[in-house]
């Protein structure tokens, strides 16, 4: 069963300036969420909020499968991803770092490869499946990031703007990428951006952010 | 200018002959030295790596400490070792005074913080986001550190290159610990020593070349482990 979220009147700060504010929201349909607003709006640190990798100062994030609460462990982490802005690219191949997740999951080696594979040749990137990952442009990185959070087929996929930092083909790849999962309804993915435009193509559902503070959800 | 083109002579005089004593002083050399560099790299590793993933007090003075010892003088380690080994110390009644087992002991404790220092600053200096990035994909916090100390490993081995480095050259320490006893514990640089002060300058020289060639090979087999290393760790089975 899918996972839905549920965040209750999150408030952090850095420092104590507070960053964001009484944050309440629930993802509960499958689907695209984009995530709008300036930057220092706080969609950053409301995605890593959400996907577990830091904890609010007050309020709460829940995950239901159904009606049940679910506990915050690593069998919940592993059922989520962040792609984060830097990606965060291992020194190894390409197909080593698609491996990754896979293989911390213990997953047999022939199911990796052909996972790893499907993915790679998805994403356009098969060809250089043994080349070192940190020779990759920056746009085939990020592609590489995304990749490699897909192929653990997450429930819940987050990505942190995702085409900040590449160019205008890579970034309709990505664009192509996320629409792909759309179609499919699998994952659910929650996206930051600050480009209206690729926004409004991307999303079912929308959220804007202004100063720490959810101004908008439709 | 004849000293150093005659000393290369004898020293290929003496490795093509397979002199035996001189076969025994560079296997005791190699031995002592290797076997100090993987203990020292044994405990050293995982201290290093305690050091970079803990948050702890008095962590900022063994790190200074550490980086202090990382220039001990060979010669008052040696000296320590001595006074604790000897037969007033309070290890004397192992007998180890004059053994190669002292000499390992003494290079231990030369090689152990330039490991372990190195070993942690390639560990700290590792980009933030890899720790971010192995959380994000599902890693538990071991798997997470063995991320980390995978993307430092280039770095970690340099650590164990300087530490080799170090042992391989020192002769202070070993000849306080070791005492030079020919066929037991008489190693390449307290021959050169030796032979030195007895103005056998030749024979000296020669053991130099045949040393630096020793630590050439060794440096140049690290190189390729660690670039063999980068090609194994990039498949992912």
């Amino acid at each position: 069963m899918g996972l839905t979220i549920k965040i209750s009147d999150i408030w952090k700060e850095y420092d104590g300036n507070p960053v964001l504010k009484d944050c309440s929201v629930s993802f509960e349909k499958s689907g695209i969420y984009v995530l709008m607003g300036h930057n220092g709006s706080g969609k950053s640190t409301f995605l890593r909020i959400c996907s577990l990798l830091e904890e609010p100062e007050k309020g709460e994030v829940n995950y239901f499968s159904g009606q049940e609460l679910m506990k915050k462990d690593m069998g919940l982490k592993r059922r989520i991803t962040l792609v984060l802005p830097g990606v965060g690219i291992f020194n190894a191949t390409v197909s080593s770092n698609m491996a990754y997740g896979l293989r911390i999951r213990g997953l047999d080696n022939k199911e990796i490869s052909e996972r790893v594979d499907r993915y790679l040749d998805l994403l356009g990137l098969f060809h250089k499946r043994e080349q070192n990952a940190l020779t990759l442009s920056s746009g085939e990185r990020q592609r590489l990031g995304i990749a490699r959070a897909m192929v653990i087929e997450p429930d819940i996929l987050f990505l942190d703007e995702p085409t900040a930092s590449v160019d205008l083909g890579n970034s309709e790849i990505i664009e192509e990428m996320i629409l792909n999962m759309k179609k499919k309804g699998q994952p659910t993915v929650i996206i930051t951006t600050h480009d209206v435009s690729q926004a409004h193509r991307l999303a079912d559902s929308l959220l804007t952010l202004k100063e720490g503070r959810i101004v908008s959800y439709e | 200018m004849t000293t150093i083109i005659d000393s290369f002579g004898k020293a290929f005089f003496l490795i093509l002959n397979l002199d035996r004593e001189l076969l025994g002083i560079i296997f005791l050399s190699i031995k002592v030295s290797g076997t100090a560099l993987v203990v020292a790299t044994l405990t050293g590793l995982p201290i290093g790596a305690l050091l970079g993933f803990k948050k702890f007090s008095l962590k900022g003075l063994i790190i200074s400490i550490l980086n202090t010892f990382m220039g001990l003088p060979p010669v008052v380690v040696g000296l320590f070792v001595y006074l604790l080994l000897s037969r007033s110390g309070p290890l004397g009644f192992m007998g180890l005074l004059y053994s190669p087992t002292a000499m390992i002991i003494a290079q231990t404790i030369l090689a152990f913080p330039i490991v372990t220092s190195l070993s942690h600053s390639a560990i700290v200096n590792v980009d933030p986001v890899i720790r971010q990035a192995a959380m994000t994909l599902g890693a538990t916090p071991s798997q997470v550190s063995f991320a980390i100390v995978s993307e430092a490993r280039y770095g970690i081995m340099s650590g164990i290159i300087a530490g080799f480095g170090r042992v391989m050259a020192e002769v202070g320490a070993i000849l306080i610990v070791g005492g030079n006893i020919a066929g037991y514990t008489r190693v390449m640089t307290t021959t050169i020593a030796l032979e030195t002060d007895k103005g056998n300058f030749e024979l000296a020289l020669a053991l130099g070349i045949i040393l630096l060639t020793i630590s050439l090979i060794i440096n140049a087999v690290l190189h390729l482990v660690q670039k063999k290393g980068m090609v194994r760790k990039n498949r992912w089975v």
